[in-house]
């Protein structure tokens, strides 16, 4: 799916606004009632009957809002520009509802307008208006669900989102791995390698259109900074031993990594512009999966230098690190969430996993999830859900997500086995 | 300890090993540094080789001795593959020996150069395996290096838990995943 050509005009469709909204939906309680809310299709062109069940979709999987049966809606020949008789919609309980049509333009872009109405106070809370190329009607269905959950929760949307992830295939002893990127729900998915080489964990840049990641040949790792559009790919330097697990720091201009060299692994970070490199951490121990604060003034890593691998915090600098995880078990693949608020991590207690998330003091630990293998968890761009990924005993991994509360856990749509996945931040 | 000899088949070697173990399991074993969650430390595995994929041509399916000299020379009477306890990347006792018969054979043979892959169990995390098998594999180069092998014949490389040896999921499966195996890379016959 190409970003470019996408061309988003925002102007809001007026109507009187009557009074101020009434319903509001609390992102920290809101799972156990989620909202009932109607998305009949949107008139016009063909595609808005395609437009609408992506929102639905969209709003479905946060678990905040409970769409309603399209077969119910009592009010067909909806026009995005009259009212909606209200009553109708309160008798089959939605509580919110979404108008819509789409019309395509002399010069062939589509014009989607949408309404957001509050049925029991009877008033509309939003109106917008997106211009687009039509192969990218799916990001104008993404935006809008996007304003719709904030308008309502009162936090930032995520579903305009990407994300990368390592495809599986081949057997568990002759494995084949690919890098492949997809919309957040599962459509558009497309492999950025062709699957002769191992490939892991692959990270985005702020900027969303270059990604990070580490290749394995028989010959040894290389990390690749890889640019999604053209797909053109360079090396991140050379070393003599292994280098893994490679994230770009918040601006996008350095990459802290692991380089290992006579079986001792630290973390480095390089200046992509300079490419001189830094070595942050000294010590015989394991010292992997760094992550930086959103204000890129600290780092989360994992490193066993206690004994058994924990998680630290030290400044960006390297100087400072102390440890944070202190609950019986082993603590790796810390994430800093992009508010800053929470590090998610993969714990493992006897033979559990779970995925969880702390303070980035340390304190306020809570454990999300319980399997035989949960692992790698990765921040939306809203600090609300985590993407991780989930193994049975014998299986194949697929991608989950739950929410920061713990209430909604739910595989993804994609349906093919894949672990490492890496949230990209809110397209355009 | 009974050593690791040249046997006319495979076969011989497994059986010769099982009856190697049997002997060593009568003493005791000195409990290293290592962290195993509860319970005693399962025995160390035999070797371990699955089948090849069918349709793949291996040199193990070759019959007869092997050529002095050979990568299938090394591997069946030296013996390639060295096991590890949990989250440890400590020689156990029944390494030392496959460790010296390599170090042995790659005497005999200087011209042969050898990369070490370090492998994990997957009951951990993919970053931090990694480095767990770079650990492995560099306890063994230590080793050779240390009875005089030149590092310049030896490289190392990690497979972390993505390359299991054993599809299995039981505890002796998860036992084969844990090691470090000596792969000849150039110079044999």
């Amino acid at each position: 799916m190409r970003l470019r050509g996408l061309i988003l005009t925002l102007a809001a469709l007026l109507l009187p606004v009557l009074a101020t909204a009434e319903i509001v939906v609390n992102v920290d309680q809101g799972a156990t009632a989620p909202l009932p809310i109607a998305v009949p299709a949107f008139g016009g062109s063909p595609i808005g009957a395609q437009i609408a069940p992506v929102i639905t979709a969209d709003l479905a999987s946060s678990g905040l809002f409970r769409p309603l049966d399209t077969t119910t809606f009592p009010d067909r020949g909806l026009d995005v520009n009259t009212q909606p008789q209200f009553d109708l919609w309160k008798a089959i309980s939605a509580q919110a509802l979404v108008t819509g049509q789409v019309v395509s333009e002399a010069d062939g872009r589509l014009r989607v307008d949408f309404r957001l109405w509050d049925t029991y106070a009877g008033e509309q809370l939003l109106g917008l208006q997106f211009t687009s190329t039509p192969e990218n009607w799916r990001r104008v269905a993404h935006k809008i669900a996007d304003a719709v959950y904030q308008k309502l929760t009162g936090e930032k949307g995520y579903f305009d989102t990407r994300v990368v992830f390592v495809a599986e295939s081949g057997t568990k002893v002759k494995p084949v791995r690919r890098l492949e990127i997809m919309d957040q729900d599962g459509a558009n998915p497309s492999y950025l390698t062709d699957g002769s080489y191992l490939v892991f964990t692959p990270r985005f840049s702020e900027s969303s259109q270059k990604i990070t990641y580490m290749a394995l040949r028989p010959t040894g790792s290389t990390i690749y900074l890889l640019d999604i559009e053209t797909t053109r790919q360079e090396a991140l330097g050379h070393f003599p031993g292994m280098v893994f697990a490679p994230r770009f720091s918040p601006d996008g201009r350095k990459v802290a990594f692991s380089a290992e060299k006579a079986g001792n692994t630290d973390i480095f970070v390089m200046d992509l512009a300079s490419h001189a490199t830094t070595r942050l951490t000294t010590d015989p121990a394991i010292d992997t999966s760094p992550s930086f604060s959103p204000d890129a003034g600290q780092i989360v890593f994992n490193s066993d230098r206690g004994g058994s691998p924990q998680l630290y915090v030290m400044n960006a600098d390297g100087s400072g690190a102390r440890r944070i995880s202190f609950g019986a078990g082993r603590y790796t693949t810390p994430v800093w969430s992009p508010d800053g608020k929470f590090i998610a991590f993969t714990k493992q207690t006897g033979d559990e996993f779970h995925i969880g998330v702390m303070r980035p003091d340390g304190s306020d630990e809570r454990l999300l999830t319980t399997s035989y293998l949960d692992e790698g968890p990765s921040w939306a761009p809203n600090g609300r859900v985590i993407m991780f990924f989930r193994q049975a005993r014998g299986g194949r991994p697929k991608l989950w997500t739950v929410d920061v509360t713990g209430r909604v856990t739910r595989p993804s749509p994609f349906p093919l086995a894949a672990s490492d996945p890496a949230w990209s931040p809110l397209l355009n | 300890m009974i050593p690791f000899r040249a046997g006319p088949s495979r076969l011989a070697l497994v059986v010769l090993t099982a009856a190697a173990l049997a002997a060593c399991a009568s003493r005791p074993r000195p409990m290293g540094p290592v962290a195993t969650e509860g319970g005693p430390p399962p025995p160390p595995p035999s070797h371990y080789s699955p089948a090849p994929p069918t349709g793949e041509v291996t040199e193990n399916q070759e019959s007869g001795a092997p050529v002095p000299g050979s990568a299938r020379d090394f591997v069946i009477n030296a013996g390639d593959v060295v096991y590890f306890d949990f989250d440890s990347y400590t020689l156990r006792d029944d390494a030392r020996p496959v460790l010296e018969s390599q170090a042995g054979w790659l005497r005999r043979y200087p011209g042969v150069h050898v990369r070490i892959e370090g492998n994990c169990d997957e009951r951990g995390t993919r970053e931090y395996n990694f480095a767990l098998g770079a650990r492995r594999a560099n306890a063994v180069r230590e080793f050779l290096v240390g009875r005089g092998l030149s590092p310049g014949r030896i490289e190392t490389i990690s497979y972390g838990k993505e390359r299991p040896v054993d599809p299995g999921t039981g505890e002796e499966a998860m036992a084969h995943d844990r090691n470090a195996r000596t792969a000849v890379t150039e110079g044999a016959r």
